[in-house]
């Protein structure tokens, strides 16, 4: 019963969708505001119908409900309740409908806080959200139905992928799903932009806010991949460029992009274009990605299970959403106002730096993860691209980014002056060959590429808290002074400020745990001793011991730093009967600066256990430097200034209805 | 002019929604072999230990000498342990016993025992039978899952690879044709 | 079917995600030609594994390569010499670092290329619209108007 309340809800939902694309299109353009505010009604009901379908469909899996089919492949009833529930979106129809949920929440939230944008906007933003979800839903009702029933209900299910029942994994799609679906609310204020023909100040400072709020979510959700791929696959491994985790990082570098030019926009009226191609391009990713997961195309670790039919459904949603915004866009672009000038060195100019070479990054991963189809379709011979092209492109083309993501913020708008930045930022400069010189002593000649990395880290660390020191002109005037200054920072220069910092962090925690990492690979017995860069692991005992749906064998170690016990960490080697499968759990010990990490292999008591033990420096520091920058992005959007809107529309507030409709186009 | 530069991220879509379309047909997991119109690899293996003649003496191993003599050849990569290897054999025993070719086995990475039962117990159609138990003649040929079939021509040069098990449409299209031919 | 079988198989001689794969039995003793393996290993691809070096996967293939990997080291290959050994063998798809020919240029060339092109467009449309300048946004029959004006005021 419940299962077909899902199931009616969610077709309730697509003819609420169906109205919502069209009837406030309609209103916007002949200025009827009734049924521009029907957008409203139209996207909180749609939420609220997706929310209990979604419902349905977690109840379905809590209760272990084997008479539907999802649930069947999907579940087994000893699994532990967290992923009897993360296991609802652990598969292609489940998380179809959280991605659908996603996309009709922030629909919602813009229906409810977005009380100041004028109603031609909202209601045409509303409406291109309607279109998505129109189609995605249309996909999952004629192709991917969640709740289809099975006749017979077998007594169990197959079970849940054992690298899913974890908690990193289970939290992973939802922060994902938030960024990546949240995108689509900027571009459907872009395509909102298009159809009204005019993008302004105003447009941008509606449209920073709930990119920022996706974006700091999609920098959670890959972060949480990450990290999980670090303690699960058992070598200390963070990022494989796989095709869909480059799925997932190409829209978060445009949405990168984007956040920064729509500063340009907001101050200086200028780079609009540009602006909204990446505003269409980021949330274009994400539909690509969604493509690439479902439709078998490319060979992944991550892939769904995959069906052509469902491929051409899904590459038919593509052309018809991005072939149609960038037809509007390559119609209307044009006409769009030129702004501000500015020379090439200047703040704008800075910002169009990080822009250019951002979507260049963004445009090498992709075609680096599409080049082998491009090959195979040209019938031009079967190729890989892996991590070595990957590493050898966005290495360097991140160099301009990072050194602009110091310099750019001491120069003024309109015309800069390079050396005064420059000036400026001497402590981070120093530091920075500091570091460079440290490293270089502690890996020698050949470590030269760590130790530009090094020295990159500790100039964007320090120089993005210089770049705050001038600003209160620290050392320059009276303390007093300067905390006077620094109270009335707006809050989007602090968010900057941390966010810029996390990136500083996260840079080092790569170098290193790329560069810096000891490995030591061999075989032993219970009470051997290896030493792993000054650290002492023990393999201090062997038991096999029972999980809730697995047998596992678990190897204790423990650690000691200078004959001092430093902590005991369990490595496991877990099997499960339903499955079929075998995961390990690595054993990890975390502190501020380093990870110790141990891994227990095949073997057995008389010939001894095969064990792979790391210590990995400074590790710790990508995780940190994710959360500082979401951080960042967080604080940027409590700012009150992004939430007042441009004084015209206050000023519309107690005027007659009619005399707005009259006076809107 | 300018207005070119706007319409190029929509040709671009464009142009990646044909390929995606093309794509879809594909899959992307299977692999050409580059041994294709190419000599077949030097390689020399002992016979399969147990695997005895009419007259109890073992068939000699496998060689590349074995595939220039001047005949085109066969070689059917398989292994006791294979399940499609087992779908597939009613084909190639029907290859060596009712069409008349030469079809030379490799036997790889398998237990001996187990490998002559498996001819037992299913039917043995192999001229020669190579016994490669570390998989290094294998890896010679290219090869990277079981079974895997190549068509080689009396002078040695590799035709034809098959991965995977062979279907009747495959040994009428693909094989047959390219035994008579040479 | 028969194919989804052959590749059920292929699949099951594979266990991609447990640990690191490198056995203690196949490291090398001397630590150079070991450093060597490990770099050689992860430009190789696992071919029976979904987008895997062979020094991560567990998948017997893998492992067979892995010593191919060393033994040819041990015979005194450069690194080239190695990664073509096993090219020959299997194609280009073994190679997780495309090989620099003319399938691929627009794959290596295409970002520089890219980058020339969209800087080139950035400062060609700066250059042409400081040019009009931000001096001289007003067109003549304005600046007469304006000059006009002025000297009104002047007088």
């Amino acid at each position: 019963m419940i299962a077909e309340i899902g199931h009616f809800a969610l077709i309730a939902a697509f003819v609420l969708a169906a109205i919502q694309m069209s009837l406030p299109l309609y209103g916007a353009q002949k200025g009827d505001l009734g049924f521009m505010e029907l957008a409203k009604t139209t996207a909180l009901a749609q939420f609220a119908l997706v929310l209990l379908s979604f419902s349905a469909l977690v109840n379905a899996f809590v209760t272990s409900d084997f008479s539907v089919l999802n649930v069947v492949l999907n579940s087994h009833s000893d699994k532990p309740l967290l992923y009897k529930i993360s296991g609802a979106w652990g598969n292609h129809e489940g998380s179809l409908l959280l991605w659908v949920l996603i996309l009709t929440l922030f629909g919602a939230m813009v229906a409810s806080f977005g009380r100041n944008l004028p109603p031609q906007l909202r209601a045409r933003t509303l409406a291109v959200q309607g279109m998505i979800a129109f189609g995605f839903i249309a996909f999952m009702l004629f192709t991917s139905n969640p709740f289809e029933r099975v006749l017979v209900p077998p007594a169990n299910g197959q079970g849940l992928n054992p690298l899913l029942q974890d908690p990193g994994l289970a939290f992973h799609p939802p922060f994902l799903y938030f960024g990546y679906v949240g995108l689509s609310i900027s571009f459907s204020f872009a395509v909102a932009a298009l159809i009204e023909g005019k993008v302004d100040a105003a447009w941008a400072r509606w449209v920073r806010p709930w990119t920022l709020a996706a974006w700091c979510g999609l920098s959670v959700g890959i972060g949480l991949g990450s990290w999980w791929a670090y303690y699960e696959l058992g070598w200390g491994g963070f990022w494989f460029w796989d095709p869909v985790e480059n799925a997932s990082f190409i829209p978060w570098l445009f949405a990168t992009a984007l956040l920064h030019s729509a500063i340009v926009v907001e101050k200086r009226d200028a780079l609009k274009s540009w602006t909204i191609l990446l505003a269409i391009l980021a949330f274009s990713m994400s539909l690509l990605g969604t493509f690439l997961v479902r439709s078998g195309v490319l060979t992944s670790v991550h892939a769904f299970a995959t069906d052509p039919e469902r491929g051409v459904f899904i590459l038919l949603l593509l052309v018809l959403a991005i072939g149609g915004s960038l037809t509007l866009y390559a119609i209307r672009a044009p006409s769009l106002q030129p702004g501000g000038l500015f020379r090439p060195i200047s703040r704008e100019g800075g910002l169009l730096l990080n822009n250019l070479f951002l979507s260049v990054a963004a445009l090498t991963v992709l075609l680096g993860t599409l080049y082998p189809l491009f090959l195979d379709v040209l019938n031009a011979g079967k190729i890989s691209v892996g991590p070595p092209y990957f590493n050898a492109t966005f290495g360097p083309l991140m160099i301009p980014v990072l050194a602009a993501m110091v310099i750019g913020p001491l120069l003024s708008w309109k015309r800069g002056d390079i050396f005064a930045a420059l000036s400026t930022l001497w402590v981070a400069g120093l530091s920075a060959l500091g570091a460079l010189a440290i490293s270089l002593i502690y890996s020698g000649v050949d470590g030269i590429l760590p130790a530009i990395g090094v020295g990159a880290a500790a100039w964007i660390i320090i120089g993005s808290v210089m770049e705050l020191a001038d600003r209160v002109k620290l050392f320059r005037t009276s303390v007093g002074d300067s905390w006077r200054r620094l109270r009335h920072t707006p809050r989007s220069v602090y968010g900057m400020t941390i966010a810029h910092f996390g990136v500083g962090v996260l840079l080092a925690g790569i170098i290193g745990t790329t560069a810096f990492k000891t490995e030591s690979i061999q075989n032993m017995n219970i009470g051997d001793s290896v030493n792993v860069s000054n650290y002492n692991f023990t393999l201090n005992q062997v038991q096999s011991i029972q999980g809730p749906n697995y047998i596992a064998e678990r190897a204790v170690f423990v650690i000691q730093h200078d004959g001092k016990l430093v902590a005991t960490v369990n490595a496991e080697r877990r099997r499960y009967p339903v499955e079929q499968d075998t995961t390990t759990e690595a054993g990890i010990h975390t502190s501020w600066n380093a990870d110790l990490y141990a891994v227990i292999g095949e073997g057995n008591r008389s010939a001894g256990w095969t064990t792979r033990l790391y210590k990995n420096p400074l590790t710790p520091w990508i995780w940190f430097g994710t959360i500082i920058m979401a951080l960042g992005g967080l604080v940027s959007l409590t700012d009150r200034r992004l939430r007042i809107g441009a004084p015209s529309v206050r000023r519309q507030r107690n005027i007659p209805p009619a005399v707005v409709a009259a006076s809107v186009k | 002019m300018r207005r070119l530069l706007y319409v190029l991220p929509l040709l671009g879509c464009i142009g990646l929604g044909i390929f995606f379309f093309l794509g879809l047909d594909g899959n992307p997991r299977a692999l050409p072999s580059a041994l294709v119109n190419k000599p077949a690899p030097v390689f020399t293996l002992d016979p399969l230990p147990g695997r005895l003649n009419a007259q109890k003496a073992d068939f000699g191993g496998l060689s590349r000498d074995d595939l220039t003599k001047g005949h085109p050849t066969v070689i059917n990569v398989w292994a006791s342990w294979c399940a499609p290897c087992v779908a597939e054999h009613p084909l190639v025993d029907r290859l060596a016993r009712e069409e008349d070719v030469i079809v030379h086995g490799i036997n790889y990475r398998d237990r001996a025992s187990a490998a002559v039962n498996w001819l037992a117990r299913l039917g043995d159609p192999y001229a020669k039978v190579g016994f490669d138990s570390n998989g290094k003649a294998g890896i010679e040929w290219g090869v990277y899952g079981v079974p895997e079939t190549f068509v080689v021509d009396s002078k040695g040069t590799v035709l034809f690879r098959h991965a995977g098990a062979l279907t009747p449409e495959i040994v009428k299209t693909n094989i047959l044709p390219l035994i008579r031919k040479n | 079917m028969r194919q989804l079988l052959s590749i059920l198989t292929l699949v099951l001689m594979s266990f991609p995600f447990s640990a690191k794969a490198v056995l203690p039995s196949e490291i090398m003793n001397d630590p150079t030609l070991e450093a060597r393996a490990r770099t050689l290993s992860l430009e190789l691809r696992c071919l029976v594994c979904q987008n895997q070096s062979i020094d991560d996967s567990n998948a017997e293939l893998a492992r067979d390569l892995r010593v191919l990997v060393r033994e040819r080291l041990l015979a005194g290959d450069t690194d080239e010499e190695v990664l073509a050994h096993i090219r020959e063998r299997y194609g280009d798809f073994v190679l997780l670092n495309p090989p620099v020919q003319s399938s691929t240029y627009i794959l290596w060339y295409g970002p520089i290329g890219i980058v020339v092109f969209g800087g080139g467009l950035a400062l060609l449309t700066m250059r042409r619209k400081n040019r009009s300048g931000i001096g001289s946004s007003l067109t003549e029959a304005e600046r007469d108007r304006l000059s006009a004006a002025l000297q009104q005021e002047g007088d």
